[in-house]
């Protein structure tokens, strides 16, 4: 039990702090920076900058139709992966348990064999993730420490959640304790890795958006 | 003994400008990589997620299968620059060495990657999931590059021409001499530093040489509108070398003897030539150098003959045959130019066949952002226009056209190395050749 208590406890606590604090320092230290100002007239029929940044986000939800069939696995995979971690997170009962314990909001559980299944899915994509990246010349180009720990921190909560379970290698504590400590991990390497695209997606869609729709651009 | 060499390279894949030493160069790039961070800049360097689908979207990728011409790798310096000094963790990074300091080797070894296998051509931006617009940050990186005197030779020369001349191409004390001769083979008056006039028109630099035709034509169409127009040793190359070249001192120069000639003549609009780069400079970068919005409105020659032709203030005949066109980047893709070619070769009744890449996703011609001159580039540059050359031959269209002088060049030198039967013509030149008397 304290094992579990620890995890619960103070490591989640800190764990949050430094994922609220993290994120907020990196966004603000990259949005407080001056910024250019662009004095150029736009072009006739331009929308407003707000709406050409909103248009980039969500046309870039698909790439065009040109780039579809050379980026096909890593877009579909991307996408099992993406919406797994969210129907897991969001569709498990003991999961909305505790998110309503914290934040007192609620909503109908998935039945727990889906969620299950959709785990394993989801594994199977972060799995297939890693693979390309190990073995495609460019991604292994790309790749440093940091880009395969992000992977790491991902796949832990995935692993040790379906371990939990369906109680396999050890007491069902321990291993809720070990899971809660992966998403703690995960949530203090948040802010530094390139887990924040999930919040800076938006924005640096947003300004591509911006700087291309006033040029006339359908980016 | 080892088994590999470490013997360098007869050639280095570097040029160096100055003497100064490696610390200095290494100084002078990051002081001026830092500089470079605004908002977008940084948003973009930290939200990459190292998928490599600009890799897809990279002719120079495409051709080669070289992982090394992924377009977001030819940033690697850059994006060490930005986390040790300019990131929301940069004293972290720094503190625990977790990125360490660049090198001067791997400056130089970036070079390459920076100037002769990225034409800034902007496809990439158009495929990446974050939207990072890549080709920008590469334009930025080359503010560093040149600050380090670490550039291609070629491109060092044309820009010291450029600092001495306003033009790599010419002299402005020549241009009289060079617009007098145009007129006289071409049958057509250049007025040349007239001291009030309503349009200034300039000039890319090769039509300062061999494709004078460009600026006889530009002029045959000028004739007709009734204008008063002129070209000015003031500024008369609207190229922009400086923008490629990565030297902004430069670049501020270039487009201020444009602005400031147009001001002083009282011109209300500046004629840019079919040249993309221009369009890159003047359209959309020149107001920063003011600060404000400019009193004179810049129009590409590409734009200018569509506005003629649907205001019917020029006809053309009906040529009516098949033509494929070719997007130059800096004016479609980075320029919102697709609609204006379209509908000039429309009113020239052609029937239009489209590349299978074409308008903001077309490929580009391989030659962009220097590279066309940048003369050591040309083995990679040929390997690049292949796939430009496949597209074009399976339209089967009869006339192959672009509205860019730079592409124009490069379509011509990739042919010949090709022995590929095919005139690249210009939009410009074709509008002029077919105008209703």
């Amino acid at each position: 039990m304290e094992l579990l208590d620890f995890a619960r406890g103070t490591a989640l606590a800190i764990a949050f702090a430094v994922f609220v604090a993290g994120t907020l320092w990196r966004l603000a230290g990259v949005l407080l920076l001056p910024r250019i100002r662009d004095f150029s007239p736009a072009r006739e029929g331009a929308p407003p900058a707000m709406l050409g940044a909103v248009r980039a986000v969500l046309r870039r939800m698909w790439p065009r139709k040109e780039f579809v069939q050379a980026t096909m696995f890593a877009t579909i995979n991307s996408y099992v992966f993406h919406i797994g971690l969210a129907l897991v997170v969001f569709g498990l009962a003991p999961h909305i348990l505790f998110i309503r314990n914290l934040t007192g909001l609620a909503w109908p559980a998935l039945p727990s064999n889906l969620v299950f299944g959709i785990g394993v899915i989801t594994l199977a994509a972060l799995v297939g993730a890693l693979a390309r990246r190990l073995v495609h010349p460019v991604l292994r180009l790309l790749s440093h420490t940091g880009d395969y720990l992000s992977w790491l921190m991902t796949v832990l909560p995935v692993i040790t959640g379906l371990l939990a379970t369906s109680h396999l290698g050890a007491r069902y504590e321990t291993l809720l304790a070990v899971h809660i400590l992966s998403v703690a991990a995960l949530l203090v390497w948040f802010p530094f890795g390139k887990l924040m695209h999930a919040v800076l997606f938006a924005f640096s869609r947003g300004a591509t958006g911006m700087r291309f729709s006033h040029r006339g651009v359908n980016v | 003994m080892s088994a590999v060499s470490t013997a360098r390279p007869a050639h280095p894949a570097y040029d160096q400008q100055g003497e100064q030493s490696d610390e200095t160069r290494v100084d002078a790039a990051m002081r001026s990589f830092v500089r470079e961070f605004g908002v977008t800049a940084a948003l973009h360097m930290e939200s990459c997620v190292r998928c490599g689908m600009c890799a897809e979207a990279c002719h120079f990728y495409v051709a080669t299968g070289e992982a090394k011409h992924t377009p977001i790798h030819k940033l690697e310096p850059f994006r060490r620059a930005y986390l040790r000094e300019a990131g929301p963790f940069a004293p972290l990074v720094r503190g625990l060495g977790i990125v360490k300091k660049l090198r001067i080797d791997e400056l130089q070894k970036w070079q390459e990657l920076i100037y002769d296998s990225c034409t800034m051509c902007g496809r990439c931006t158009m495929v990446c999931p974050m939207g990072i617009d890549i080709a920008e940050l590469v334009k930025e990186a080359r503010h560093g590059m040149f600050k380090a005197g670490l550039v291609p030779d070629r491109l060092a020369l044309m820009d010291r021409a450029a600092q001495k001349w306003g033009s790599p191409a010419t002299p402005g004390e020549d241009l009289p001499d060079i617009l007098a001769e145009a007129a006289k083979q071409y049958g057509v008056d250049i007025p040349c530093d007239l001291p009030q006039a309503d349009i200034l028109v300039t000039a890319a630099p090769a039509e300062l040489g061999e494709h004078t035709k460009a600026l006889a034509s530009a002029a045959k169409i000028l004739k007709r509108l009734g204008v008063k127009w002129t070209m000015h040793q003031g500024g008369f190359d609207a190229s922009n070398i400086g923008f490629n070249n990565g030297d902004l001192a430069l670049q501020e120069r270039l487009t201020r003897a444009i602005i400031d000639t147009a001001l002083k003549i009282g011109a209300k609009t500046v004629l840019l030539p079919e040249c993309g780069h221009a369009y890159g400079a003047a359209r959309w970068e020149a107001a920063k150098w003011y600060g404000k919005a400019l009193p004179v409105r810049i129009v590409h020659m590409t734009e200018f003959l569509a506005e003629l032709i649907e205001s019917k203030r020029i006809q053309v005949k009906n040529v009516g045959e098949t033509v494929t066109f070719h997007d130059p980047c800096q004016i479609v893709r980075r320029g919102g130019l697709q609609a204006a070619p379209r509908t000039v070769l429309a009113a020239l009744g052609m029937d239009l066949i489209e590349m299978k890449d074409h308008g903001v996703t077309g490929y580009c011609c391989g030659g962009g952002g220097g590279v066309v001159s940048n003369v050591r580039a040309s083995p990679l540059r040929h390997k690049v226009f292949e796939i430009k050359r496949q597209q074009i031959e399976a339209t089967a269209a009869k006339h192959f056209v672009t509205s860019c002088g730079q592409c124009q060049i490069t379509f011509e030198q990739g042919a010949k190395f090709a022995h590929w039967e095919r005139k690249t013509e210009s939009l410009l030149e074709l509008v002029a050749d077919n105008l209703v008397d």
